[in-house]
């Protein structure tokens, strides 16, 4: 779960890491207010996105009505697929250093680990790859946490002069942040020295972790709302996720792996996936809903049921596609291809309440739907 | 290590309502199953086997080589770290949506301990006609049988339907190995083909990837020095770019993680990829009959 750079700076502030004096605003004449009181700022988009500057994101503005101009226009321009509606202004930082720090779980160690830079800034992903050296990294134990003389090894020879404790400070602290908040991703870049020796966030990232978002409930509060069409919400409000797609030919699977396979077996035989829709894991008792929702999308010309249950059992998925398909009559053919778990019953009961026959190679029931999306009889 | 008859199995979880239905599965299989954990109905006997209190408790009454873990996500570090702490060789580790700080915390109570993490979020391990452990329809002899081809798979339920493909094909498994769709995995695709290409019951190997992370290029480093033939297929190459695909591991990337990346890495190291999951088998008849 992202959070803007507001929410995120709001955190870090929390936690007692400086961030530059700002407001979050929602128009171009509340932009103009902010600058006034603020003076020469900064307008950024509030989006849960990367590359915002360059896409027009963030601008400088010295007066207040160059506040307003900026403000009207970043407002309603659409960044990583999300349209700006809210922007955060704030103060301008003279920086004499830019620094790139960061706390993450790390799946190579298997750690959480602390990367630093002495070069931050835009572009500190390409810097980095031409010189690997300048981003070290630290991995922690995380039964004992951070030991005090490892995070100011980590920035040694970097030549702060009198804020080398003021940084190392601020990397300890945001590793404690990351313990207490459950952050799969901390990220400040630039972390910002000014001539007068302080060090401040000017830019901050906060991913909360998916797991964890049932025990840090105030912070989940907080996060971005992720985009989603009217369908992906109303199956994100039943517990299902979805991605709508472009396709005509509606995918019904279960487990990830298996929904992601039979999109790709549609787009090999020459037709389009209209979606993806996981009834896995513990999903497996919702078919029902899962097809009443992915019926609704408009255009739809065949639907795949691909079931191969492990974990979920077919029999219970194979229940609850046959009852809406009972009370809903789609007009649309379906393809079925059932195996694991449940797949006699399941297959029995497909036969005896639909007359349908589900195909024994996944391929078959594929190229069916393609060719009936086609307008080809099978 | 893969899973033999032999090991036995502590069955954690094991008197609710999933470990019950898939335990009963198991020891009907023939897995040696020799207990199970359940703080609160420690001391009773549950489908014949001794219920302990902890897997610590266990380990002194029914020693054990195997945890598979019926626990849900915000129990499964303080489950995990009991089955480690008692000696566990291996812990199976079903549970998804395990908090990721948590499951940080699980692996390094398996690096302390000695022990190997399969998972989270895994449908378990499967060696057709010898045992299972975790939640695979092992016994159904339409998808699952004895043979020489080791499977990989993030996904069980991809990892199943290659099973049935491969036994449908007259490919019979050495053993079936999910890893999991957790983000951070406690065993690699690298180390299953490891395991696979010193097992002597393995002759080939099918890799099922996904797109996300970076497993399926590091496992392509391994199998370009292997003498055992691997074909892949790897999921997600119709998803689009920036979306999440259900597991949190599966995200869409257009450069490294990615499908082409993915390919691309495995083709390079000489394993032939599928475009669909069916291919796996013709892809894989072909070099083990080329020898």
């Amino acid at each position: 779960m992202d959070f803007e750079e507001n929410a995120a700076k709001c955190l870090l502030e929390k936690w007692g890491i400086a961030v530059p004096g700002g407001r979050l605003v929602e128009s171009p004449a509340e932009a103009e207010q902010a600058a006034r009181e603020i003076g020469p700022c900064v307008v950024k988009a509030q989006v849960p996105a990367g590359g915002r500057g360059k896409a027009g994101g963030i601008l400088p503005a010295a007066t207040p009505t160059e506040a307003r101009d900026a403000a009207e226009r970043i407002l309603g321009i659409e960044i990583g697929g999300h349209p700006v509606r809210r922007l955060r202004v704030e103060t301008r930082v003279h920086a004499v250093r830019e620094l790139y720090a960061a706390v993450m779980s790390d799946p190579e160690s298997r750690c959480p680990v602390l990367l630093f830079s002495p070069l931050g800034g835009v572009d500190v992903e390409q810097a980095a790859m031409r010189d690997p050296s300048a981003m070290r990294r630290l991995h922690v134990d995380i039964r004992s946490g951070t030991v005090p003389g490892e995070v100011s090894g980590m920035i040694a020879g970097a030549r702060f002069g009198s804020a080398a404790g003021a940084v190392a400070a601020t990397l300890e602290r945001m590793y404690q942040i990351y313990r207490a908040t459950d952050a799969a991703l901390l990220e400040i870049n630039p972390l910002a020295i000014t001539p007068e020796g302080q060090v401040i966030a000017v830019d901050g990232k906060f991913t909360l972790d998916d797991g964890a978002a049932s025990r840090q409930p105030e912070l989940a509060a907080l996060a971005a709302d992720p985009r989603r069409t009217r369908l992906e919400a109303a199956a994100a409000a039943e517990g299902l996720q979805m991605v709508e797609l472009d396709g005509d030919i509606g995918v019904l699977a279960n487990g990830a792996g298996l929904t992601m396979a039979t999109m790709d077996a549609i787009s090999h035989f020459g037709g389009q996936p209209a979606n993806f829709l996981e009834v896995g894991g513990d999903a497996y008792t919702k078919g029902r809903t899962a097809l009443r929702i992915l019926l609704r999308k408009p255009g739809l010309r065949s639907v795949v049921v691909n079931f191969c249950g492990a974990f979920a059992r077919t029999d219970i998925l194979v229940e609850g596609v046959i009852s809406v398909l009972k009370e809903l009559e789609p007009e649309i053919p379906v393809y079925f291809s059932v195996h694991g778990t449940g797949e006699e019953r399941a297959v029995e009961l497909l036969r005896r309440e639909l007359g349908a026959e589900p195909c024994f190679w996944m391929d078959d029931a594929v190229r069916a739907a393609v060719a009936a999306a086609r307008g080809e009889t099978s | 290590m893969i899973l033999r008859r032999e090991h036995r199995i502590l069955v954690q979880g094991m008197t609710g309502r999933q470990g019950t239905f898939w335990t009963e599965r198991m020891v009907e299989y023939g897995a040696n199953v020799v207990g199970g954990v359940s703080p609160r109905k420690a001391g009773t006997v549950h489908l014949g086997l001794p219920v302990f209190a902890s897997a610590r408790d266990a380990g002194q009454a029914a020693p054990f080589d195997v945890a598979l873990m019926f626990v849900p996500p915000g129990r499964s570090r303080g489950a995990a770290r009991d089955a480690c702490e008692a000696g566990a060789r291996l812990v199976v580790c079903l549970a998804e949506h395990i908090p990721g700080q948590d499951v940080l915390e699980i692996h390094a109570a398996a690096r302390a301990n000695g022990t190997r993490i399969v998972g989270p979020n895994t449908a378990g391990l499967v060696t057709p006609g010898e045992t299972f452990a975790g939640i695979m329809p092992a016994s159904n002899r339409r998808v699952f049988s004895p043979g020489k081809v080791g499977v990989i798979s993030r996904s069980g339920s991809l990892g199943t339907l290659v099973s049935f493909c491969l036994t449908q094909n007259g490919l019979g498994q050495s053993a079936v190995y999910g890893i999991g769709g957790d983000p951070i995995p406690g065993t690699t695709m690298r180390d299953v083909l490891e395991m696979m290409e010193a097992d002597p019951g393995t002759d080939a190997v099918a890799l099922c990837g996904e797109i996300g992370g970076s497993l399926e290029e590091d496992a392509a480093e391994f199998a370009a020095d292997m003498a055992k033939p691997v074909a892949a297929f790897v999921a997600g190459r119709a998803s689009p770019v920036g979306r999440r695909m259900g597991h949190a591991g599966a995200i869409a990337a257009g450069g490294p993680g990615g499908y082409h990346s993915k390919r691309a890495a495995l083709e390079h190291a000489g394993v032939p990829v599928a475009n669909v999951p069916g291919q796996l088998a013709e892809l894989l008849g072909a070099r083990l009959s080329g020898g």
